[in-house]
Parts: C-alpha cells; sequence; structure tokens
C-alpha cells in the first residue's frame, strides 16, 4: 500500500469511527432520556412499555409524554444542524445560520401576529385546535415569506453568498423591528405569550408534528447525502465547480430553499431553538474536517445529541420546573461557540 | 474554435479569434496582463457566453454538451481560487472526479487520486489541508484535479507561474506526458522561454487579436516589441529561443537585437515579464 492510500485509509476510518462514536452516544442519550423524568423508568421497565408491555402509567408517560418528546428533540436537532452546515456551505461562511438568514426572526414576527389576532398564545391551554395549528402555520409563513425573498432576489440576480447574507440581515432587521412594534401595541397577556414562544420548547410538539419534521427532516437528510459531493465540489469555488459539470446557481438556490424550508418548519413547531445548527456543524469541522460528505451526516448526529442532552437537562435541572431548552441552548451554546472560535479557529 | 468574440458588457476583450489546436499538442496562450488569456480559457470551457462564434471539440460545439460530458471532456485549472472552507490534498484532487461519478467516489476514483498524487510528488501531503501548503504546492493539487478527470482537452491558466525552477521543469513535463496521446492542451504562460521550449505552437494575444500564432520561432524580438512593449534580445540555445527582456520600449534605449548563434548558454534564465496577479 501506498504512503498515500495509508493515509487517507487511517482518516477514513477516523471519520466512520467518529460518525458510529456519535450515533452510539445518540443511542445512550435518548435511552437515558426516556427513562429520567419526574417518574424514574427502570430499563426492563423501559423496554416493555416500548413494546407494549409494563404497568399502563409506565406505557402513557413513556408513549404519550416522553417519546414524542425525545423524537422531537432528535430530528429538531438533526434537522436544524443540517440545514446549519448547508447554510455555511451555501453561503460559503462559517457564520451561516437561521438567524443570519432572518428566518428566525420571521418566524417569531409571523407567530407574534397570529397570536395578536386570534388572542390566544400557543401558551394557553384552552387554545384548543387553532392555538395548536394556527401559531405554528403563521410562524412557518413568516420564516417562508423570508426565505422567499432572498430566493426570489438570487434568482433574478446573482446566487452569489454575498446577496444571501447581505439580504438576509436586512429582513432579519426588518423582522426584528417589526415584532417590536407588535410587542408595543400588544397587551400584557399577548407579549406574555409573545414572548413565551419565542422560547424554544420541544414540549410544544405533539406526535403530529413529531411525524411532520421527521418525515421533512429524513428527506433534506436523503438530499444533501445524495448531493454531498456536488457540495464539496462548491466548496472549490464557483469556476472550478462550474469546470467540474456543478450547476452551481441551482446548487446554492436548492440547498438554500431546502434549509431554509427545514428550519422554518422545526422553529415554527418549537420555536427558537439558537446555537445548535451553529454548533454543530463547527464541532464536525473541528474532529473530522470540513468534506461536505461527511459533514451532514454528522452534524445532523451531533446536532440530534446535543438537543436530546440539552432538552433533558432543562426538563430535569430544576425539577419540577420545566426550563424551554431554547433558553438552555443559547446559555450554553455562546460559550461553547466561543471556544470552538478560540481554540479551533484554525480550522476553516 | 472558430471567429470566437466575447465582450464584458460593453467592453471589447476578444474579436473574431480562430484557433485550433490538435491533439497531443500544446498551444501556449501569450501576452500581456489583461489581453484576454483567462478570458479566452473561459470561453473554451463555457465559464464565459461568447457573444458570437463557436468552440468545438472534435466536431462536437461546447455549448450544446451537458455539463457532465464538458467536465469529463475539459479539464482545467484556473488562475486563482479561494476555498470556503478547506479540504485536503486528497479530497481536492477527488473532485476532479466528479464529473465521472455518481454520488459518491468509488473504489477506482481513489486509486485515480492515489495515482496523480504519486505522480505530482505529493505524496507526504496527501490528508494536509490545502490552505496550509505553499503557493507552489497549490498549484500542483489544482493541476492534479484537472489531470485526474483525463479530459481530452486541458485548459491551463498559467500552471506555473508560482513555481520554483525545478517544479516548473518537472509539471511541464508532466503536462507534455499527459498530452501524449489524445489530449490537447491549451495553456496561458507569462514565461516565455518555458513557452518557447514546451509548447508545439503559441499564439500571441494583444488588443483582443491573435497577434501572431506558430511555432515558438514567432517570438521575435520585434513581436515582443509590439505585444508586450519591451525590448528584449531574442537568442537560440540549443535550438530553442531564448528570450532576455532588456527595458520597457518607450523609456529605454533601444537594447534590441537580432537573433545571434549560441554562446549564452551559461547565463541563468532569466523570467520575462513575470507577474502573479
Ligand atoms: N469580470 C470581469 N468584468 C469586466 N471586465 C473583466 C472581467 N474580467 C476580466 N475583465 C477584463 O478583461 C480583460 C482581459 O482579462 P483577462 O483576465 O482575460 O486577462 P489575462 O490575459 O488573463 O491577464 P493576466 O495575464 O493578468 O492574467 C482585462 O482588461 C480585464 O480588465
Ligand atoms: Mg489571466
Amino acid at each position: 500500500m501506498t504512503e498515500t492510500a495509508t493515509a487517507v485509509g487511517e482518516r477514513r476510518r477516523r471519520r466512520v469511527g467518529f460518525l458510529g462514536g456519535v450515533a452510539l452516544t445518540l443511542a445512550i442519550a435518548g435511552t437515558f432520556a426516556l427513562a429520567i423524568g419526574s417518574v424514574q423508568v427502570p430499563l426492563a421497565d423501559l423496554l416493555a412499555a416500548l413494546t407494549g408491555g409494563g404497568t399502563e402509567l409506565h406505557r402513557n408517560i413513556v408513549w404519550r409524554n416522553r417519546l414524542p418528546r425525545v423524537l422531537g428533540a432528535i430530528v429538531a436537532g438533526g434537522g436544524l444542524a443540517i440545514a446549519g452546515a448547508a447554510m455555511q456551505t451555501v453561503l460559503r461562511n462559517p457564520l451561516g445560520a437561521p438567524y443570519t438568514l432572518g428566518i428566525s426572526q420571521a418566524a417569531a414576527f409571523g407567530a407574534a401576529l397570529a397570536i395578536l389576532l386570534t388572542g390566544v398564545g400557543a401558551g394557553s391551554a384552552a387554545g384548543g385546535l387553532l392555538a395548536t395549528w394556527l401559531t405554528p402555520i403563521a410562524a412557518f409563513l413568516g420564516g417562508m415569506v423570508s426565505t422567499g425573498v432572498i430566493l426570489a432576489l438570487v434568482t433574478y440576480r446573482q446566487a452569489t453568498p454575498e446577496t444571501m447574507i447581505l439580504t438576509g440581515v436586512a429582513l432579519g432587521s426588518l423582522f426584528q423591528a417589526g415584532l417590536t412594534l407588535l410587542q408595543y401595541f400588544a397587551s400584557d397577556t399577548e407579549v406574555a405569550a409573545i414572548v413565551y414562544w419565542t422560547f424554544g420548547d420541544i414540549g410544544r410538539a405533539g406526535w403530529p408534528q413529531v411525524i411532520v419534521m421527521t418525515v421533512v427532516v429524513l428527506a433534506a437528510t436523503a438530499y444533501f447525502l445524495r448531493h454531498g459531493w456536488d457540495y464539496d465540489v462548491l466548496d472549490a469555488g464557483t469556476d472550478t465547480a462550474r469546470s467540474l459539470g456543478v450547476n452551481v446557481d441551482s446548487l446554492r438556490i436548492r440547498g438554500m430553499a431546502i434549509a431554509s424550508l427545514v428550519t422554518a418548519l422545526i422553529v415554527s413547531f418549537v420555536g427558537i431553538i439558537g446555537f445548535v445548527g451553529l454548533v454543530a456543524p463547527h464541532v464536525v469541522r473541528m474532529v473530522i474536517g470540513g468534506t461536505e460528505r461527511y459533514l451532514m451526516p454528522a452534524s445532523a448526529l451531533v446536532g440530534a445529541t446535543l438537543l436530546v442532552v440539552a432538552d433533558t437537562a432543562a426538563r430535569t435541572v430544576l425539577s419540577p420546573v420545566v426550563l424551554p431548552v431554547g433558553i438552555l441552548t443559547s446559555f450554553l451554546g455562546a460559550p461553547l461557540f466561543l471556544y470552538l472560535v478560540i481554540e479551533g479557529r484554525a480550522y476553516w | 474554435m472558430q471567429r470566437l468574440t466575447f465582450a464584458y458588457d460593453d467592453e471589447q476583450i476578444l474579436e473574431e479569434i480562430n484557433l485550433t489546436v490538435q491533439s497531443g499538442e500544446l498551444l501556449g496562450l501569450l501576452g500581456p496582463n489583461g489581453s484576454g488569456k483567462s478570458t479566452l480559457l473561459e470561453c473554451c470551457n463555457r465559464l464565459l457566453g461568447p457573444d458570437s462564434g463557436r468552440v468545438t471539440i472534435d466536431g462536437d460545439p461546447i455549448a450544446t454538451l451537458a455539463p457532465d460530458e464538458r467536465a469529463r471532456r475539459v479539464g482545467y485549472v484556473p488562475q486563482s481560487e479561494s476555498g470556503a472552507f478547506p479540504a485536503s490534498v486528497f479530497e481536492t484532487i477527488l473532485q476532479g472526479r466528479r464529473p465521472h461519478g455518481g454520488w459518491s467516489p468509488s473504489a477506482s476514483d481513489r486509486e485515480a487520486v492515489e495515482r496523480v498524487i504519486d505522480r505530482l510528488g505529493l505524496d507526504g501531503l496527501a490528508t494536509r489541508n490545502v490552505e496550509n501548503l505553499s503557493g507552489g504546492q497549490r498549484q500542483k493539487v489544482r493541476l492534479g484535479r484537472a489531470l485526474v478527470g483525463d479530459p481530452s482537452v486541458l485548459l491551463l491558466d498559467e500552471p506555473t507561474s508560482a513555481l520554483d525552477l525545478k517544479h516548473r521543469l518537472e509539471v511541464m513535463d508532466l503536462v507534455v506526458g499527459q498530452l501524449q496521446g489524445d489530449v490537447a492542451g491549451m495553456i496561458a504562460i507569462h514565461d516565455l522561454n518555458l513557452a518557447a521550449r514546451y509548447c508545439d505552437r503559441v499564439a500571441l494575444l494583444a488588443e483582443g487579436e491573435v497577434h501572431a500564432v506558430g511555432p515558438p520561432d514567432v517570438l521575435t524580438a520585434e513581436a515582443i516589441r509590439e505585444v508586450y512593449g519591451v525590448e528584449a534580445s531574442v537568442r537560440r540555445h540549443r535550438d530553442r529561443r531564448l528570450v532576455v527582456p532588456e527595458a520597457p520600449a518607450d523609456t529605454g534605449p533601444s537594447a534590441a537585437e537580432p537573433p545571434i548563434e549560441g554562446h549564452v548558454a551559461d547565463r541563468p534564465t532569466p523570467n520575462t515579464a513575470e507577474t502573479d496577479d
């Protein structure tokens, strides 16, 4: 074997090993998250409950409560992370994230508008069907408006990363201003509902939302796996990618559209969960390097693990108080991100 | 290519360029900065669409080729490029196999990359980050990416500008070696001596037109004065042209000399009007 083959094979094994390690960690963290909480479910009972046996109490807790929550954390974390990785690649910018593109702000604006117009927050349990679906739909539409403006602009102008970022930043501050204006005219309870909505909370998503998210996130993951190599080539620069037969503009626009759709959907169901989409791809880049073919799936796994762990911590740390996980990820994410910037600056 | 014309907005860059490159032949594109060498190469690659005229490969107009097919036939080394996120040497060269592959590199793609890395002498660097290489090593990696796809046309935009004396010769030998058989090459290059040594023919570009095209013998002192605005001595050394620039034509005294035989063999070879832009 040549020196090259040895070195490359070695590194490949490390990457696959990393993927396997994170997957294992996710499995353990997921099991743990199902087991602990206000009622502890021992492992044997957990298995029994999952397979339809065990006591009624355990079955209810696991199936009604914890399983949608843990699965929700897995798909939301994985989806946010893969969308973040895709945005960073498309924008050629390590700061690519839903926030940079104004998607989060636009979604929050949409949700606030719905809360104001209907007078019911997603927080009030009595809101029923209207509260469960109207606010997320409005949030999703808000997010898609922001995405649509960016995509329209880059389709008719040039799809350069700079155009996208600048447009996103402008839209972000516009929607932020709109949100502030709405809050200014809102009543105290409405302001409380709006603020409550902006703190991301996985517990808000029930089975229907989890299933919708799962389908969309799986489809997006499949797309990015299928085109990982193309995105690798895109990293080399526009001209080089074109010379290698890659349709640069459509790859950028599609990547952006899918990443935005995934983000807007997740944000509309569970609220704003900061930093997962930003931190997960950077952790992966630091550990196994920036090859998109590995970056995308690895980011999804890391993001899922991060959110499962964070959500379990949010449920249990101040028990019986359940913290919205969005607060926790922002608190933990900011220092983690700073650490990555200081320690790992060399990798991009 | 036939009657190729190209303008950036209103600025006419190329006017009615006609050039042909045979298989196994290396055509050197020479000309001062901004004369349109890179533009011409980019037109041959459909990175830029010409305003009129057409470029054909083996009789097929490239404008009608599917992007993957065009990428399989044409290998391109850009004058400069800036990656967004760092990739390793191996990954970068592997990108050159993309037009051949499906959605993920196969074992034969990887073997092809290993062979190219070996040929380029980049052995110890396979997993190194390209950003952490020297400028010359980086140029070799980009050349490797163009070679690994086994194209039938190679477009090289100043692939040797950052290389030292030895690596210049090595890389040009490699390029010429690749052309053996059925590959046609076009190279934009500023080193006239290197061009005279390796190119089968050269084309002198000036003000959007081909000033002269033919074997390296077209590099006369007069042609160099007209195209580059430089007084140069052109000598013969081992049956090759050797161009020694003397002074800018408008300021310095006329130092142009007619070609003389021999006797400059022990002088170091200076680079002519070498620039990195
Ligand atoms: N994107 C662009 N828009 C407008 N004009 C351009 C653009 N790119 C190049 N030009 C102009 O086209 C002309 C030819 O440029 P080109 O890059 O082809 O020159 P070149 O021969 O490769 O020069 P060099 O030796 O410096 O590489 C120059 O006058 C340049 O200013
Ligand atoms: Mg050039």
